[in-house]
């Protein structure tokens, strides 16, 4: 039996691994993401199965325990969140990544003790899981409080804060060295550890809730890179692998948010950008927005050609993305050529607007990425821009003094006609000015998302 | 160092490069799945859990176990279920929708 298991488990690890990589991979198209995706939990079922073989489990009880407790409370969330609240549903599930890991590398920290002291890199392993593992958590529940609004959404600054992070890191990671030499003392160990927690409350607190795609990404990477390094403590490949890809999918998704908003990573956590209402505004000086009517959004709307519909978050937060599929459907009807233009940070998280959008029916294949509609704007009759600010701001371009200066847009200004619903004239989240919403082929359909939109809608089918 | 050790980062180093040039080719459009089903995959450390609560090595061991064991299912079955959720949405064909 032991002989079996010896090549058996290693095998199923490896099966595993190659299921999740498949799996990743079918990902590349929407028409196969689903099968991949049962195929990586299959690929976990493998791994998990295994294990429970090993010869070294004896005790099935809590094992049982803890999947029955584990299982439940997933079917749970996963049954109940809205597509609104993926991110911090995301987001807390990083956490509880992260927490398992932290918590393997914790329990096999008090299997030892200064007496039977582990090997130099054992040691280090379990010290670097359980810092990475506990800033994971606690970062990711601040993360999920500030995208629940549990937390104010707004970057929360104090005085000598980054030096003040600087210390909790050095703090943790110079209790972790001495640790690994001396091992002992488990009352430095858990000081350690709490260390590592507020470091992790501390990076994220200073961030504001347009720039938590960075945030929920770079945690993302963070379980991965925890999960890996307990694979490295309890010497098991399957974590390893699985780690390493989660580790670096969530560096990717890092870097294409900065890239969207042309800011480094740096300057994402540690600038508390929208902190302060900013007023580059001298372009907007002395000018006036033209509001327009529902009926008249509606004819512009429903005799073009081409109509492009630029969401934001607004959208989501209005709960919107219903009406405008109806008003697109009824677009649709009439012949008119209707696209939808995401942009890459649009939403709380990557790709959070393309689900909420495919929540309400509307087919992927009205949904453009940046770069694919960019040049089709100057053919656009109409750019009906619903929620969205600063990814439309043509500032973004041209003024140099703009805190939005270099992130790339979408060219809703380049279409004949621009008409942009808001609630009212505050500001977007970063606190700019729009130059758009001053624009001579601009106009203003105020009032929720909801109402305004259902109320052009009504007013086409009125025609 | 040990040879253990070194073969575990030649894995983790192996592993980050299958990643990277597997999720390049994500589309934008499937980002959101892809963070939660990655993050569904991440709860592997579900097996590190198992094995350090089911060897019976002490109390300790066996209540953190425990508690890792739960938290880290919670993220694979959240994990998978949501976004298998979310991947029927985007199966739709346009025609069935109405």
């Amino acid at each position: 039996m032991k002989a079996f298991t010896d090549v058996f488990i290693p095998l199923a690890y490896m099966v595993a691994a190659a299921f999740f990589i498949i799996g990743l991979q079918w990902l590349s198209s929407p028409k196969r993401a689903r099968q991949g995706n049962v195929l990586s939990a299959v690929g976990m079922l493998i791994a998990v199965i295994a294990t429970v073989l090993l010869e070294e489990i004896v005790d099935y009880t809590m094992i049982g325990v803890g999947l029955a407790i584990g299982a439940l409370a997933g079917i749970v969330v996963a049954r109940k969140v809205k597509m609104t609240a993926m991110p911090q549903m995301v987001g807390i599930l990083n956490g509880f990544g992260g927490a398992a890991s932290a918590l393997v590398a914790i329990a096999e920290y008090f299997r030892y003790s200064s007496a039977t002291m582990p090997s130099i890199d054992t040691s280090i392993t379990i010290m670097l899981t359980t810092i990475i593992g506990a800033v994971t958590f606690s970062g990711s529940v601040v993360a999920a409080g500030k995208l629940q609004e549990v937390i104010s959404g707004r970057p929360i600054l104090f005085p000598l804060q980054q030096l003040v992070n600087l210390l909790f890191f050095l703090a943790s990671v110079g209790i972790g060295a001495y640790l690994v030499i001396s091992f002992g003392d488990p009352w430095l160990f858990l000081i350690m550890t709490t260390v590592a927690l507020v470091l992790g409350v501390l990076f994220a607190i200073p961030v504001g809730g347009a720039d938590m795609p960075v945030v929920i990404c770079l945690l993302n990477s963070l379980s991965g890179i925890a999960g890996a390094l307990a694979g490295f403590v309890v010497s098991n490949n399957a974590l390893i692998i699985s780690g390493a890809l989660v580790g670096a999918s969530g560096l990717i998704l890092t870097q294409i948010m900065c890239v969207a908003m042309n800011r480094s990573i740096a300057n994402v956590l540690f600038s508390g950008f929208g902190a302060h209402v900013q007023s580059s505004g001298a372009a907007v000086a002395g000018k006036a927005v033209k509001p327009i009517q529902a009926e008249e959004a509606a004819i512009s709307l429903a005799y073009a050609r081409l109509v492009i519909i630029v969401p934001g978050y607004g959208m989501a937060v209005a709960q919107a993305q219903h009406a405008v599929r109806q008003l697109a459907d009824e677009l649709d009807k009439r012949g008119v050529d209707v696209r939808f233009a995401v942009h890459p940070v649009a939403g709380r998280m990557p790709g959070h607007m393309n689900v909420l959008l495919a929540e309400a029916n509307v087919p992927y294949e009205k949904l453009y990425e940046m770069e694919q509609i960019n040049d089709e704007f100057s053919r656009a009759d109409v750019a009906l821009i619903i929620g969205a600010n600063d990814v439309v701001n043509p500032a973004a371009r041209h003024d140099v003094g703009s805190p939005i200066y270099g992130m790339p847009i979408l060219n809703a200004d380049h279409a004949k006609q621009v008409i942009v619903n808001k609630r009212s004239m505050n500001p977007g989240f970063a606190g700019i000015e729009n130059e758009l919403f001053y624009n001579d082929n601009t106009s203003m359909l105020f009032g929720s998302a909801q109402d305004a939109i259902a109320k052009v809608t009504k007013a086409i089918k009125e025609l | 160092m040990t040879e253990g050790l070194l073969s575990a980062i030649y894995i983790f180093v192996l592993a980050s490069f299958a990643g990277f040039s597997v999720i390049t080719k994500v589309p934008q459009l499937l980002h959101t799945p892809l963070m939660s089903g990655s993050n569904a995959i991440s709860g592997i450390a579900v097996v590190g859990a198992i094995l350090v609560g089911g060897r019976l090595e002490g109390q300790l061991q066996t209540i953190l176990g425990l508690v890792a064991i739960a938290l880290a299912t919670v993220n694979v079955v959240g994990g998978y279920l949501v976004t298998d959720r979310m991947l029927e949405m985007f199966k739709k064909k346009p025609g069935e929708k109405k």
